[in-house]
């Protein structure tokens, strides 16, 4: 076998190897789809952020907006301090409402933002005033159970 | 102590030594093949004849393998998922088996049987014909001539191949899922695509399948080149290639994965 015909086979070659890789960056990936561009920041403090886990999406009336950027445990006020990186393109006003929230019974877990209809907006680097903290199952499933024998009690 | 216990000591360490020795040869000959594959990269003719033999030749059983692979996980994962009655999962199913794990390990051991054995099997007779001697006399250099080249093109190869086989993989989880069985195909990709990260699942399988090659490729061109010269000698480190790759690559696939996907 001939160099140039060689040649030709391993550029064809490397050229499908190359071609795979992309189907499979933008078809079976999320190359494209919700991989955000420029952000900002914002911090939002949670009681209990459940399995929040990093880069999870934040979520706007359902649609991915950016983001969670870093978990960390905030030991003066024992909070769960989460700093979330937003779209650039995307405000939200000041009483906007983030809870943590579980994608499907048991999905993965997501930030969810409420907007309010404050005029402000929250610039860069601000902290979220309003947050709810994620459904612990256990925990509604004992409040029901508590819940539950106090009723049969008082019917005693 | 009796003398038979210390033969018995006195084999192990001999054992122990012996193959202590032999993965050290192995570490130097591997530095010496990175030390001289400048040749390779300048004379890049050789390379690419090399990557001819060991990446194109081995195209047709990959995308085979591969396909038949993706179509049998369409079959099986549809018949599980179905039961928890959430088979539009399919194509995560398909798509992260085949991107994270099966798609690297499965193209290496078919690379490691079907490149790295014709790789040991050339380098040992060459040796056995005594060319590599005969390159030495020349004043040519055989790990930068001979060594090298194989060396890099299993390096360069392993990766595409391993892309390839993920590729066609899926699409015969496609084929399965959505055309025969009638799986909805939107939510088929979608899902996929909202499962599969491009750092996460798709680089880590990327940098496994380069590991493999390295390895693979080391262990082939050493040894075919530490092969006894004979016939017998090359009929034997050809084997021990193909067992000796496979069982590296497990191992590192494990270490890999240990500390690629520890589920922070």
């Amino acid at each position: 076998m001939n160099r140039a015909a060689i040649d030709l086979w391993v550029g064809i070659f490397v050229a499908l190897g190359l071609g795979a890789l992309l189907f499979l960056a933008l078809k079976a990936g999320n190359l494209t789809a919700t991989d955000v561009g420029e952000t900002y920041v914002l911090q939002a403090r949670f009681d209990n952020i459940g399995g929040l886990k990093v880069r999870a999406p934040v979520k706007s009336a359902g649609v991915v907006v950016g983001r969670v950027g870093e978990i960390r445990f905030d030991a003066e006020t024992y909070t769960a301090l989460v700093s979330l990186h937003i779209d650039k393109r995307y405000q939200f006003p000041r009483d906007t409402f983030v809870t943590i929230n579980t994608s499907g019974l048991l999905g993965e877990q997501y930030v969810g933002f409420e907007p309010g209809g404050d005029p402000e907006m929250l610039k860069p680097g601000e902290m979220v005033k309003k947050t709810q903290s994620a459904m612990v199952l256990e925990k509604l499933i004992s409040q029901f159970m508590f819940s539950k024998a106090a009723e049969d009690e008082a019917k005693k | 102590m009796n003398p038979s216990a210390l033969d018995l000591l006195r084999r192990l360490g001999h054992f122990v030594t012996d193959r202590l020795w032999r993965l050290g040869f192995a570490s130097r000959f591997l530095m010496m093949t990175v030390l001289y594959s400048g040749a390779a990269f300048r004379r890049l003719h050789l390379t690419i004849r090399e990557i001819y033999f060991t990446g194109v030749l081995s195209l047709i059983i990959i995308l085979v393998s591969g396909l038949f692979v993706g179509m049998v996980l369409g079959l099986q994962g549809y018949d599980t998922l179905q039961r928890y009655g959430s088979s539009e999962a399919l194509g995560v199913l398909v798509a992260l088996s085949l991107v994270r794990e099966l798609g690297p390990v499965v193209a290496a051991l078919l690379f490691a049987s079907r490149a790295g054995s014709a790789i040991t099997a050339e380098i040992g007779l060459m040796k056995a014909t005594e060319q590599l001697s005969a390159m030495e006399m020349m004043a040519v250099n055989p790990i930068a001539r001979v060594i090298a080249p194989r060396f890099w093109a299993g390096v360069v190869s392993m990766p595409l191949l391993a892309a390839l086989f993920s590729a066609l993989g899926i699409f015969g989880g496609y084929l399965v899922g959505v055309q025969l069985i009638g799986v909805d195909a939107g939510s088929f990709w979608s899902q996929m695509q909202a499962a599969v990260d491009f750092r996460q699942d798709i680089m880590n399988g990327v940098i496994k399948s380069v590991v493999f090659g390295a390895i693979i490729s080391w262990i082939a061109v050493f040894e075919g080149y530490d092969c006894e010269p004979t016939a017998e000698g090359v009929s034997g480190a050809t084997t021990r290639t193909v067992v000796t790759s496979s069982l590296a690559i497990l191992a590192a696939d494990f270490m890999l994965t240990a500390f690629m996907f520890r589920g922070e």
